[in-house]
């Protein structure tokens, strides 16, 4: 077992990172009439944690023992019957899933599934709750028609279905549902509490950190403790015991992005173009997602830019990554943004020293 | 199924009202609504505003007054986003339940149950246009065995041979006074101690949402026990604090993009949303008294470009990370073209 998965809190009290969240939730889902939630916050600030902990907190430990399964939906859609199959994890007292996974027909997954659960609703025998738990992940990601069909339905059914939503940017959550849940934000940690974590392993896997050695992951983890523990159980593969100096290793991919944004700065001509292109296509081919590419991308041209240019190539970074929502094929856009840097970027070398 | 405890439900549905009159705020609407429920003759309606302003609360409630809870089911059809609503459905279900011929017995049980149907039409602003325009047809068909009831946000999203056809009643966002009596009677009724000051906190954050202020309600009740302070509603509401935006405003004085960059990745990693960050910030600057009108058109500009973006699902830190360098260019006057597009 990963060290992500192994040092998990189970439970409410053991979660040391949001402890005051943690505290608040148990407080929240004291009594049967909790509101839905909705949970934000950057990618690995530990919101799944919270919600498996609370799940566990209003079920018990019953709620552990869950099942992943490919469900296959059926559903009449007026004139045709669509099939659709979605990966799903359940348990007697709450299901998990992706609808966002459906593409374009999430709607219809969010239109039955909660019917169905509200139809399976648990009998209420003493000291277990009369709802189930639905929780729905990436809901930022749903296409606007989902999110307006969860609206009615999460009231309708509130007495039988409770909802946990998660997502990393609230603002893609459309007012109405927001004004349904409770919202909790779940800031990314800082790097001292990042540090205390990965120290708490150590101690637990009876393994010698140098000093500064924490602090240095933490560093390089831009406040994700997901990704600074990874870092972490790769550093004791690669090398234990530790070195003082031991390098922490980049991922594969931004350290390809990262040579790419070399190969920009290094020439810009068409056949420069065509063979970053083919870099980028790969990264995608690869499933790292489109707007994190560019982000990175972004972030490392501004490392080698002067000031003046920032500003711009910021902006066309932004502007290149709002088209890119608006269309279908991200390498276009990504292919853009890199040949508006390359003219923008020739054009000051030729203004700057002729 | 098991019976429904009452307090397995959140206080929102746990108090929403049953009744016409009791709904507040909405003047119009409710002078209008219990007018006719005397006559018991209704025009067709459309509810729109902002949500939590009582929309959904006043169609349940003019339906259950009609036709009391025995011939609520064969009377009245609830659709809503959730259910499909493209053309078939506008075609066949419509269709059925308004073909089938209501019989004319008036005041059963005390209801005045008038002899037509009603299909109330919830989100309506989600359904396509062609749905829409196959429901004019059925509208007209069976004027006279149906009325409709049309709820949405946006009533530009709401074809206008459709909205023609409808009395028209905007919801307005609820006062702080109005929302004030319907939280302290709350507050009676679950024995919790709310001082002045709390309350016109909840009601400046909730920003005429009734169903926003109950659920922070019941959110700090329960974390904080019954007696609740400005403080503590603030900390569940989750609205950015103030000297979040202002050292944003700061770092965009101070010039140097480096400084701005850094605390709009500081900023998303507390996981702030930046649509609501956006909204802050415009009142900052409008507000502020150094900078020139000219400089503030021109930020606000670019505010707008980026909400939109937003909404159309661009990346948080890009678009505000555009907003910080805009604006840090307006304040001091770097230039504003960039130079090299
Ligand atoms: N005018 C009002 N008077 C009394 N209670 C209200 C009023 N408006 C909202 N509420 C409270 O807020 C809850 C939600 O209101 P309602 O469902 O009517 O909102 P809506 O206008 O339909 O919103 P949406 O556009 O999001 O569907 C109700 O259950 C009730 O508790
Ligand atoms: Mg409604």
């Amino acid at each position: 077992m990963l060290w992500v998965d192994k040092y998990r809190p189970k439970t409410l009290e053991k979660i040391t990172v949001h402890e005051d969240i943690a505290r608040n939730l148990k407080k929240l889902v004291s009594e049967q009439d909790c509101p839905h939630l909705l949970f934000y916050g950057p990618s690995g600030s530990g919101k799944k944690t919270l919600i498996l902990a609370l799940i566990r907190q209003m079920f018990g430990a019953g709620a552990e023992k869950v099942k992943l399964e490919n469900k296959m939906w059926k559903i009449d859609a007026g004139s045709r019957t669509l099939e659709l199959e979605l990966k799903m994890l359940s348990s007697t007292h709450h299901v998990e899933m992706n609808p966002s996974d459906a593409g374009f027909q999430d709607r219809y997954v969010v239109q039955e599934i909660i019917k169905e659960m509200a139809k399976n609703r648990p009998i209420d025998t003493k000291g277990k709750k009369g709802f189930k738990v639905l929780v729905l992940n990436e809901v930022d990601k749903l296409s606007r028609e989902a999110q307006h069909s969860l609206r009615r339905t999460m009231e309708k059914y509130s007495a039988s279905c409770r909802l946990i939503l998660c997502c990393n940017s609230s603002s893609k959550v459309t007012e109405a549902v927001r004004s349904r849940c409770l919202n909790v934000r779940v800031n990314a940690p800082t790097e001292e509490e990042i540090v205390k974590v990965l120290e708490f392993i150590g101690k637990k896997e009876n393994l010698t950190l140098p000093a500064g050695f924490a602090a240095r992951i933490a560093a390089q983890s831009n406040r994700n403790l997901r990704r600074a523990v990874l870092f972490f159980e790769t550093c004791r593969v690669q090398q234990y015991p530790f070195a003082a100096n031991q390098a922490v290793p980049p991922l594969d991919w931004e350290q390809y992005v990262s040579e790419i944004a070399g190969d920009i700065m290094k020439e810009q001509s068409p056949k420069r173009l065509f063979s970053v292109r083919g870099k980028l296509y790969e990264l995608l081919v690869n499933c790292i997602p489109p707007e994190i590419i560019l982000k990175k991308l972004l972030s490392e041209l501004l490392r080698k830019l002067d000031s003046e240019l920032k500003h711009e190539v910021c902006h066309w970074a932004a502007h290149y990554e709002h088209k890119m929502r608006l269309g279908s094929k991200p390498i276009f856009h990504l292919e853009a943004f890199v040949a508006k840097f390359m003219s923008i970027y020739k054009e000051f070398l030729i203004a700057s020293f002729g | 199924m098991a019976p429904l405890l009452p307090s397995s439900q959140p206080w929102v549905e746990k108090y929403r009202p049953k009744k016409v009159k009791d709904v507040a705020h909405q003047d119009e609407v409710v002078r209008v609504v219990t007018n006719t429920l005397e006559t018991a003759d209704l025009p067709h309606l459309l509810f729109y505003g902002p949500p939590g302003t009582g929309k959904t609360t006043t169609a349940l409630a003019i339906a259950h007054q009609l036709f009391g809870p025995e011939l609520y089911k064969s009377r009245v059809l609830e659709l809503n986003a959730s259910d499909d609503r493209g053309i078939n459905v506008v075609r066949t279900k419509i269709k059925d339940f308004a073909a089938v011929a209501v019989g004319s017995k008036p005041h059963q049980g005390g209801y005045p149950c008038p002899p037509y149907k009603i299909i109330i039409l919830d989100e309506a602003d989600s359904m396509t246009e062609d749905a829409q325009n196959a429901l004019r047809r059925t509208m007209e068909t069976y004027s006279k065995v149906t009325r409709f009831f049309f709820i949405c946000n946006y009533i530009s999203r709401i074809i206008e041979p459709l909205a023609s056809r409808c009395a028209k009643f905007r919801f307005k966002p609820l006062s702080e006074e109005v929302m004030s009596g319907r939280i302290l009677h709350i507050c009676n009724e679950e024995g919790l101690n709310l001082d002045s000051e709390a309350l016109s906190t909840l009601g400046s954050i909730s920003q005429g949402d009734l169903r926003r202020a109950i659920t922070y309600l019941q959110s700090a009740a329960r974390l904080f026990g019954s007696s609740i302070s400005s403080n503590d509603l603030i900390s569940v509401s989750g609205v950015i604090p103030q000297d979040v935006v202002e050292s944003l405003f700061t770092a965009c004085k101070s010039g140097d993009f480096d400084v701005a960059n850094k605390e709009v990745t500081r900023i998303i990693a507390e996981g702030y949303p930046v649509s609501q960050l956006i909204c802050q910030l415009l009142e900052v600057i409008v507000n502020a008294e150094d900078i020139q009108d000219e400089q503030k058109a021109r930020i606000c500009k670019k505010l707008g470009e980026a909400d939109k973006c937003l909404v159309d699902g661009a990346d948080e830190y890009l678009q505000l990370m555009d907003v910080a360098s805009h604006t840090m260019r307006a304040l001091c006057n770097m230039q504003q073209e960039l130079c090299f597009s």
